[in-house]
């Protein structure tokens, strides 16, 4: 039951009832389950719009190059940056245990296996969804959408089924393109302490390497591209309240997006162990 | 109170002789949370016909239209488009339906993304593929011509003026042909001689037309110009309908009030 106080500022000492904890509680747990069946109404609706013509195909072009082309020098640029700091982590830990020499086999299992794939999927949600997100609030607090419906186009085929897909397909080419950036700035950075030739580098650091040890990492971040893409449509496409309401959108679109990428990436990377010993 | 049968009939209307209106809605009722935003309402509309949807701000006018069109779904009642009901039909359904109305939004809802020529094209685009990319664009043109707007096709919507967004989702609503035309506030937040050259606009559209209308608009002059009958909504319910004459003559408190205060 919720408690009472006297709040000496209102007129005659009024009482305010003060939520109880198990208020607050019972409150959170409701608006935690409305909004995981809300997620599940969208999915269902952009599921059903995916699998019926007319396609959108013009749009998905321009949300791939939304995606894509445009998350790209970030992206080359994070992965630059984790590349040397990779290297120089990587060269002083391996030195303290006499194994320098496994410097590259170090860097390009770091980079291929983990760090290209959670750093493009974090830099992407911040940059894509949070663009995504803010964009589609814009257009449902101004009625756009509305009126989207309205010319009988359906809007979760059109805006969407678009945007999830263009994030699904993008991911790896920009994972692949954050890889490469990290291992040719690693190796430029060992390079500067102790020179190594880039085709010794990576004789090394592929030794003993199969398609195996890298390729489902890489495609991994499709489920990575899934959850941004579906966060920040849900995110944006049910906003309410103005202005206020597209900056939440944005912001919980790049929060929820990032946190369901890490959390998503510990089943991954367990079922990747699995199917792909 | 007449029903809109007898009010047909009064007025020679089509529906007077059994013909079927293009919009009829029938003891619509819907409520937001404890709030009763429309109680059983009853209006019609047929070909080449104006009604104008009067009331106080907050009274559901604009509800009425998105109900209409199948942005919101009523508690209860019916809405026949050419005598389909409408009224709780899924998103998939309504497509074909829609693409006999055109609805003008309040603030024109522009994609704002797009140029003048594309807003107005992107209907063309989604339902009219079997154009070629000329025939699309002399449709445009001819479109945003008929709305004064033809030198504006490049021009992005956040560089035009209020009234000359509203022109421009006249063209868009217009695109397709549409036997039934919905305005929500056309006129608002426009100087008077803008509302004025909106209200020309639609009585010239109308005329060449005959598009099935329903404006709603708190604008009593605006309603006047345009509208053959006007609908007075209050508390959810149509107080009068008929005339501006009738309205006139009424002897109903808040009619009074209303037209006093217009």
């Amino acid at each position: 039951m919720a408690a009472t106080v006297i709040n000496p500022a209102l007129p005659g000492r009024q009482a305010v009832p003060v939520p109880s904890v198990f208020d607050s509680v019972g409150r959170l747990t409701n608006e935690f389950f409305e909004w995981f069946g809300n997620l599940g109404i969208f999915v269902w609706q952009v599921l059903r719009a995916a699998v019926t013509p007319p396609f959108e195909g013009r749009e998905l072009v321009r949300q791939l190059d939304e995606v894509g082309s445009k998350s790209f020098p970030l992206v080359v640029m994070a992965g630059a940056a984790i590349g040397v700091i990779l290297a120089l982590e990587a060269r002083y830990s391996l030195s303290r245990f006499g194994a320098k020499s496994m410097f590259p086999a170090t860097l390009v299992y770091s980079v291929l296996q983990v760090m290209g794939p959670i750093i493009t999927g974090l830099v992407v949600s911040g940059r894509v969804g949070a663009g995504m997100g803010a964009e589609l609030a814009s257009m449902k607090v101004t009625e756009q959408i509305d009126a989207i419906e309205a010319s009988a186009i359906n809007p979760y085929r059109l805006l969407a089924v678009t945007r999830i897909l263009a994030c699904i397909l993008m991911l790896p080419l920009l994972t692949l393109a954050a890889d490469a950036s990290a291992l040719l700035m690693g190796w430029f950075a060992q390079s500067l302490v102790e020179p190594l030739s880039f085709h010794q580098f990576i004789e090394k650091g592929f030794k003993g390497a199969t398609f195996n040890s890298f390729l489902p990492q890489t495609f991994k971040t499709s489920v990575y591209g899934l959850i941004i893409g579906l966060i920040a449509c849900f995110q944006g496409m049910r906003t309410r309240g103005g202005a206020a309401g597209v900056g939440r959108a944005a912001t919980n679109s790049v929060v929820l997006a990032s946190l369901f990428i890490i959390l998503a990436d510990v089943v991954l990377v367990k079922l990747i162990l699995v199917v792909f010993p | 109170m007449a029903t809109a049968h007898d009010i047909a009939i009064k007025q020679g209307r089509p529906e007077a002789n059994g013909s079927a209106p293009f919009v009829a809605v029938e003891n619509l009722r819907k409520a937001f949370a404890s709030h009763k935003v429309l109680n059983g309402i009853n209006l019609s509309v047929s070909r080449g016909e104006t009604l104008a949807v009067l009331g106080r701000s907050g009274t559901g006018k604009s509800v009425l239209l998105r109900l209409i069109i199948g942005l919101e779904t009523p508690d209860s009642g019916s809405i026949r488009i050419h005598g389909q009901n409408i009224a709780g039909l899924a998103l998939d359904h309504m497509g074909e339906i829609r693409k006999k109305m055109g609805f003008l939004f309040q603030h024109a809802a522009l994609y704002d993304s797009l140029t003048v020529g594309e807003n107005v094209a992107f209907p063309l685009r989604h339902h009219r593929r079997e154009m070629s990319s000329s025939e699309r664009e002399e449709r445009v043109r001819q479109l945003l011509a008929e709305v004064g707007m033809e030198g504006d096709l490049q021009k992005m919507p956040s560089d035009i003026s209020g009234g000359m967004q509203k022109r421009v989702g006249l063209a868009r609503a217009l695109a397709l042909e549409p036997e039934i035309l919905l305005l929500d506030e056309p006129t608002a937040g426009l100087d008077p001689i803008s509302s004025g050259e909106i209200d020309d606009l639609i009585l010239k559209l109308q005329r060449e037309r005959q598009m099935a209308s329903i404006v709603v608009t708190h604008d009593l002059h605006s309603a006047r110009t345009i509208a053959n009958r006007l609908a007075l909504l209050d508390q959810g319910n149509v107080v009068i309908e008929g005339e501006f004459e009738d309205l006139r003559q009424s002897d109903i408190g808040f009619v009074k009030e209303f037209l006093k205060q217009s």
